[in-house]
């Protein structure tokens, strides 16, 4: 047990160049941290905002129904069997009917999806409400990118057109009554929220849907023939797919962050063996044998990395505290990234992400510690004591 | 018969290559040493002062020839063996006094009590004990630089004699120090040597040590020249 204690004495010794390089580890090891945490933030914030909005507990899709397919989407719609009916009646389900479409804002031609919504629904939080209208009027609903990119605003009429059941094309005028402001990207641009009843009637699709959306925490499953249930793990594999992309860039800032540490690590084991050859040959004449000399030397590099873990606590714990609760505010043109963040971006810091990124820089900071103290084994004592290296 | 001697070398021989050419360092040395002796090799640079020193510290072994320490053959040691030899019986003093500079004078002297099975209590009282008798007792927690190269030396005294060792090698200890702290240290080794029956081999080519020595081994290209005992009236700085 001495070793330890002798080791945290010598690095402690080493004054300013010990803290140094302490410093620029506790940097790196709170960067990782915190970009980590800005990614997992992401992720979660992401994940949140699409469940509320739109994906809820997991989605029974009609076979047929694929978002990605527009030529199957005809087809993708049917009479939903009995027990979705009894979850949508009991509020802990919702369905959705989706009809491709084409709407006409200012003579310019947008291909869009609609969709018909409950309007009285309050499983998700899309401001369906709006869509309450009286017979004389057909409300419609998009989302503020939408609306950015058709020039539309609240209390314009606009020509929407589709094909109903029977493969005819129809159209009627749309009046938009909210434009909604939305994250999820995914409810948003190329789509138009319409009263269900009102779609059903107008596409000759009645009683039909092309999804149910389940409520958050229902445990119920009932079989459903003809439909087939989507869980959340399906439902945002694309979310988790882009954050790991977007968090690879982060994994090579951190790989250079932890580089530059080590560099400066490896640096100081190199020019301290070089320095403390007498040292080392003092130790051996006092009864060290070389081993020890090689896990002292070890110790003192691998306590940088203990030391900056706690000089990173010191600081980085108040800071990403502070970070975690008053958030990132996003610059306006984070629209972009692709997927739903918000207007803040709250990091969010597990205890794997700490422990995970603690002992992947204590191991590595050890194992760089220990590379050039295997000159050590080779040292002769008698060489060592006049500053030599055998 | 058991063996009487400290220290016994039978035709030790030490080479070195160096480039192409084989320099014989020491050359059949045969030399014995009883426990409590008071003993220099002496001889001009590059006689082999050092590299007898060392082979008897089991820091380094012979390239043929044997050396018996306290029972043990240097050359059948394993860098272990060796290390244990040196942590529990044998202490040394360098000319450089290699002290530790981020440990104190205390922990300097304490250090190689670390090592041994000691409790923390008797750890402090033998390194009390030791700077005692190096007078240094008061600068216990000053850092070697800020200590003269005299007090430098007698910690490094302490240190060597702190776990009471049967042996202390001290190679040139009085080099960097001027006549009056050479005198000082001098006297200190010799009272420790008288006190704890300490056996110290010194090399040197001081004469201000030659004249505390009672033996006097010269070494001459590696080999022994002469080998004699330096009476008490031929003494110039011993006064026992």
């Amino acid at each position: 047990m001495i070793l330890p204690k002798l080791a945290l004495r010598n690095l402690l010794g080493a004054g300013l160049r010990t803290w140094l390089n302490v410093v620029v580890l506790s940097l790196a090891f709170v960067l990782i941290i915190w970009t980590q945490g800005l990614y997992k933030g992401m992720n979660d914030q992401a994940e949140r905002a699409s469940v509320e909005a739109i994906l809820g507990g997991g989605q029974y899709w009609q076979e047929k129904y694929d978002p990605l397919d527009v030529l199957s989407l005809e087809d993708a719609h049917a009479v939903f069997p009995d027990g979705l009916k009894a979850m949508i009646e009991t509020g802990q389900a919702t369905p959705i009917l989706v009809i491709q479409g084409t709407l006409y804002p200012k003579g310019r031609i947008h291909p869009v999806f609609i969709k018909g919504i409950d309007p009285d629904q309050k499983l998700l939080s899309l401001p369906t409400q709006f869509l309450k209208a009286g017979e004389d009027r057909f409300p419609a609903l998009i989302g503020s990118r939408m609306a950015k990119n058709t020039g539309l605003t609240v209390g314009d009429t606009v020509t929407l057109r589709w094909r109903d059941a029977d493969g005819t094309f129809d159209a009627r005028d749309v009046e938009i009554v909210q434009v909604m402001k939305t994250v999820v990207q995914s409810i948003d641009q190329g789509q138009v929220w319409v009263p269900l009843d009102r779609l059903r009637t107008l596409a000759g699709m009645e009683e039909e849907a092309s999804l149910v959306v389940v409520a958050r925490g229902s445990l119920e499953r009932p079989q459903a023939p003809g439909w087939v249930f989507r869980d959340l793990a399906f439902l945002l594999s694309d979310v988790r797919q882009l954050v790991q992309m977007k968090s690879a860039g982060a994994t090579i800032l951190y790989f250079v962050l932890i580089m530059l540490a080590m560099l400066a690590i490896f640096d100081t084991q190199v020019l301290s063996i070089f320095r403390r050859r007498k040292e080392m040959g003092t130790l051996m004449a006092l009864g060290f044998t070389r081993g020890r000399v090689i896990r002292l030397f070890t110790l003192e590099g691998a306590l940088h990395g203990v030391l900056a873990a706690v000089v990173a606590a010191l600081y980085g714990i108040p800071f990403l505290t502070w970070y975690a609760r008053h958030g990132w505010a996003l610059p306006e043109g984070m629209d972009s990234y692709g997927f739903a963040i918000g207007e803040k971006l709250f990091p969010v810091y597990s205890v794997g992400l700490v422990l995970g990124t603690t002992v992947l820089v204590l191991v590595i900071t050890t194992i760089v510690s220990f590379l050039p103290t295997r000159k050590i084994a080779k040292l002769k004592p008698t060489d060592a004591l006049r500053g030599r290296m055998s | 018969m058991e063996n009487s001697y400290l220290i016994e070398t039978h035709d030790l021989v030490k080479t070195y290559l160096l480039g192409e050419h084989t320099i014989k360092a020491l050359d059949r040395v045969n030399l014995k040493f009883e426990k409590a002796e008071f003993t220099g090799l002496v001889g001009p640079s590059g006689s082999g002062k050092t590299t007898l020193l060392n082979i008897i510290g089991s820091l380094d072994s012979p390239t043929s020839g044997s050396a018996v320490v306290m029972g043990r053959k240097v050359e059948d040691l394993s860098h272990k063996e060796a290390a244990t030899l040196r942590n529990r019986h044998i202490g040394f003093i360098f000319q450089t006094f290699n002290l530790l500079p981020v440990y104190t004078v205390f922990e300097n002297v304490e250090f190689p009590l670390l090592l041994l099975d000691l409790s923390a209590g008797a750890r402090r009282r033998m390194t009390i004990a030791a700077l005692d008798w190096v007078g240094l007792a008061d600068r216990a927690k000053s850092k070697p630089a800020q200590l003269s190269g005299g007090q430098s030396q007698r910690v490094a005294i302490a240190r060597a004699v702190v776990k009471r060792p049967a042996l202390i090698l001290a190679d040139e200890p009085t080099a960097n120090l001027d006549a009056e702290n050479s005198h000082h240290i001098l006297q200190t080794m010799e009272r420790l040597n008288r006190d704890l029956e300490t056996t110290f081999i010194f090399a040197t080519h001081d004469q201000k040590v030659i004249d505390y020595l009672r033996r006097k081994i010269t070494l001459i290209d590696g080999a022994v020249a002469k080998d004699e005992p330096v009476e008490p009236q031929q003494r110039g700085g011993g006064k026992t």
